[in-house]
């Protein structure tokens, strides 16, 4: 373990190896005021940014965060690390990245660039850049990355920003869920996924809506994907049932303890990848993993230490989660990011900072990268934060977010973006639907040739049959 | 995309189905294509919208249950008032403790310093079969709406012959604080009434755990939780009661509560009204 001194105003601040200097370099977080590990004072943090931006990119490799022997998320980030990809930026330390990466953000071919040495980048060199970086320079560096992926929809095709429709019901009420469903289907959301989170994991209830879903896409020839949210060992059970899965989910975290606090394991996670690719249900593409993250989930689970036991910041952790989800070439990915609660992001404040950092990391490692910007009741945050959060993602290029109507779930007990919130962004930021779900909205008659939402009826429009069913 | 000019879309309706062209409420409007969907669902569907924007009662409506919400955190607790009416039901009357967490902006910040003890030396030692430990928590207003006539109704439902410990009243409380203060009283079971978290639709929710030989260090798989508790529309105070003293009876038959007791009594399809 390497110790590190710095000089501030006269003070001088030591850090104990890498764990402690990416901690106390973050900006202020009460998840890690929470877990012990993060500055305690602004110029012991502005200390540990000076000694982190000094650090070569090549000592991540050597000394890893979390240990290698105990943790599986470890192996599978260092075992399949690309050298080769690597080789550009091996000589740099996290300041000259930052300086590469803004650089190269502004030259004419800087998706191409980007994506040539996203595998040499491991999650942690990631964090550790996004540590020195400004909200503007977050969202400057993730516009320039060009990822998509695709199921029925293509995500993340640059001039678009998708949605996942979320039609939740306190018990799972099949009228209610399609009521919802038709609502966000009239105002041009649900083409990322009409997904549903279950209100329990029984593996019948989960197929009775899986069917539902997937009747009213097909009845509607609607060009997107249907996903219920349940376990992924459930998921698997419905497959060898026969019903109609297209896509699996699972939240997933950065260390294996944090893993196996949500009963899961990698080959699990690869088995369900596999088994869903099988079924060969997609049209213009075969990514079929949706996978959930969301920064605290490890300490929540009290996984969270990493090399001699110190705590790992939440941040990094969260990155860690996107090194596993790269290797699952998911069709979607995204962090909860204001779920959790106010232990780990307080304020409006720190949840805006949380959701351009994640969405940074995920873009910079390849992913299709959604965010669902939301809050909870006990939090310092409203709705002129999400407002902000969204606008900031939508020009940073995000591929998808979450919506419920009018914004309240009444199933999960908080505020995501309500259908009109991302038409308004859309309109906004000159953003269009995915290219298949808006040439569908043209042709139902629900937008016209521009892509103007018309208004629609439930009782006259095209889903009128399923509304008197 | 082109500027679209103000869409009423046939949806001038608020959520109840009532017109409100000039503010004044009218008559229920048939016509509302969405007023039918509205039975199955709780959730704000068929909003219509002004361009792109919920409309001003859309957009109101939801401010308003944002600010209840978050009014029904921010609560404090009238202890006093909490005491009188929970002495009014037989119980004794309960000594106020605190947790370590000393304002609600630590509380809600620092979970940890919730789940341990400040002086819990005025609590006096009786070795009883029952602790109730009242709990403010997410929701101090619905533990002085629901808690005292909630711990009316477990007090008839529980096993006569059983013993009770002086009530305790817990501010700034998470529910493992509890285990400290049950392991202190010496009880062999511990009931905690929590407030929970509000939601829009319902600020003020509580929440039974039941922890058989409270200690710290217990884990939330060693308790059982019964949720919801919020009549008329959640569960009623008689059935909560009910479904508490079952799993009580199971757990000190077994000698542990937690994830291994199942809840028999209750079909989740019903909710009682009571």
């Amino acid at each position: 373990m390497t110790t590190y001194h710095q000089q501030v105003a006269g003070t001088t601040y030591t850090f104990h190896g890498l764990v402690e200097v990416l901690a106390k370099a973050g900006p202020r977080r009460s998840g890690d005021e929470l877990a012990g590990c993060a500055a305690q004072s602004d110029a012991e943090r502005a200390a540990a940014l000076w000694v982190l931006a000094d650090v070569p990119l090549d000592r991540f490799l050597e000394e890893p965060v979390v240990p290698y022997d105990s943790d599986d998320v470890t192996r599978l980030i260092l075992d399949r690390h690309d050298r080769q990809a690597f080789a550009t930026l091996s000589a740099l330390t996290v300041g000259g990245l930052r300086d590469w990466l803004l650089s190269t953000a502004a030259a004419p071919d800087a998706a191409d660039l980007l994506s040539r040495v996203s595998r040499g980048l491991t999650p942690e060199m990631v964090a550790a850049v996004s540590k020195t970086m400004r909200n503007q320079d977050l969202v400057a560096v993730a516009r320039a990355t060009q990822v998509t992926s695709a199921f029925r929809t293509t995500i993340g095709t640059p001039g678009t920003l998708a949605t996942r429709l979320q039609p939740n019901h306190p018990t799972d009420d099949p009228r209610g869920i399609a009521a919802a469903t038709v609502d966000g289907l009239l105002l041009g959301c649900g083409d990322a996924v009409i997904g549903v989170n279950p209100a329990t994991d029984s593996p019948q209830a989960a197929a009775d809506l899986l069917h539902l879903l997937d009747d009213v896409r097909q009845r509607y020839a609607i060009p997107t994907q249907s996903c219920v949210l349940s376990h992924v060992t459930t998921t698997i059970e419905l497959m060898e049932r026969g019903a109609p899965v297209d896509l699996v989910f699972q939240s997933i975290a950065g260390t294996q303890g944090a893993n196996e606090s949500f009963g899961i394991t990698l080959p699990m996670l690869f088995e369900a990848d596999e088994a869903a690719r099988a079924m060969s249900r997609g049209t213009v593409g075969d990514n079929v993993m949706y996978l959930e993250t969301g920064q605290g989930s490890a300490l929540s689970a009290a996984a969270h230490l990493g090399t001699d036991g110190r705590p790992v910041d939440q941040q990094t952790l969260e990155a860690r989660a996107y090194g596993l989800a790269r290797e699952l070439a998911p069709f979607l990915v995204n962090t909860v990011v204001g779920f959790i609660g106010p232990e780990y992001l307080r304020d409006g404040r720190q949840i805006i900072r949380a959701g351009l950092e994640d969405h940074f990391c995920g873009r910079l490692l390849a992913l299709p990268m959604g965010v669902d910007i939301c809050y909870t009741n006990h939090a310092e945050a409203d709705h002129d934060d999400t407002d902000t959060l969204l606008l900031l993602l939508g020009a940073a290029g995000c591929a998808f977010v979450i919506t419920v109507p009018g914004a309240d779930d009444v199933m999960l007990g908080y505020q995501s973006l309500s259908f009109h919130d991302v038409l308004t962004a859309r309109q906004v930021l000159g953003l269009a639907p995915a290219p298949e779900f808006a040439a569908w909205l043209t042709s139902t008659g629900l937008a016209d040739r521009t892509g103007r939402l018309l208004p629609a009826d439930p009782a006259t429009g095209p889903f009128h049959p399923l509304m008197n069913a | 995309m082109s500027t679209s000019p103000p869409d009423f879309s046939g949806h001038d309706n608020d959520r109840t189905g009532q017109t409100r062209p000039s503010g004044r409420a009218r008559l229920p409007d048939t016509t509302d294509p969405w007023l039918a969907l509205r039975a199955h669902t709780s959730a704000r569907i068929g909003l219509g919208r002004v361009g792109n924007a919920m409309r001003t009662l859309s957009f109101l409506e939801l401010r308003t249950a944002h600010a209840l919400a978050r009014d029904a955190v921010h609560h404090p607790l009238d202890v006093e008032a909490l005491r009188r009416r929970t002495e009014a039901t037989g119980a004794g009357t309960p000594v106020h403790v605190t947790s370590r967490a000393g304002d609600r902006s630590t509380y809600l910040s620092r979970p940890d310093l919730g789940r341990l003890p400040g002086d819990l030396t005025g609590i006096p030692r009786e070795a009883a079969d029952i602790g109730v430990v009242l709990c403010d928590g997410l929701s101090p207003g619905a533990l002085e709406r629901h808690g005292p006539p909630l711990l009316e109704a477990l007090r008839q439902e529980m096993d006569q012959g059983l013993s009770w410990a002086q009530p305790v009243i817990a501010t700034q409380a998470r529910v493992a604080l509890a285990d400290h203060i049950g392991a202190w009283q010496r009880v062999t079971t511990t009931v905690v009434l929590i407030g929970e978290r509000p939601g829009l639709s319902v600020p003020e929710s509580l929440g039974i755990y039941v922890t058989h030989c409270p200690r710290p260090g217990r884990s939330d798989a060693e308790r059982n939780c019964v949720s919801n508790i919020h009549p008329p529309e959640g569960l009623g105070y008689a059935r909560a009661a009910r479904i508490t003293a079952a799993v009580v009876r199971r757990a000190r038959a077994l000698g542990k509560s937690g994830v291994h007791l199942k809840d028999t009594t209750r079909d989740p399809h019903q909710v009682e009204r009571d």
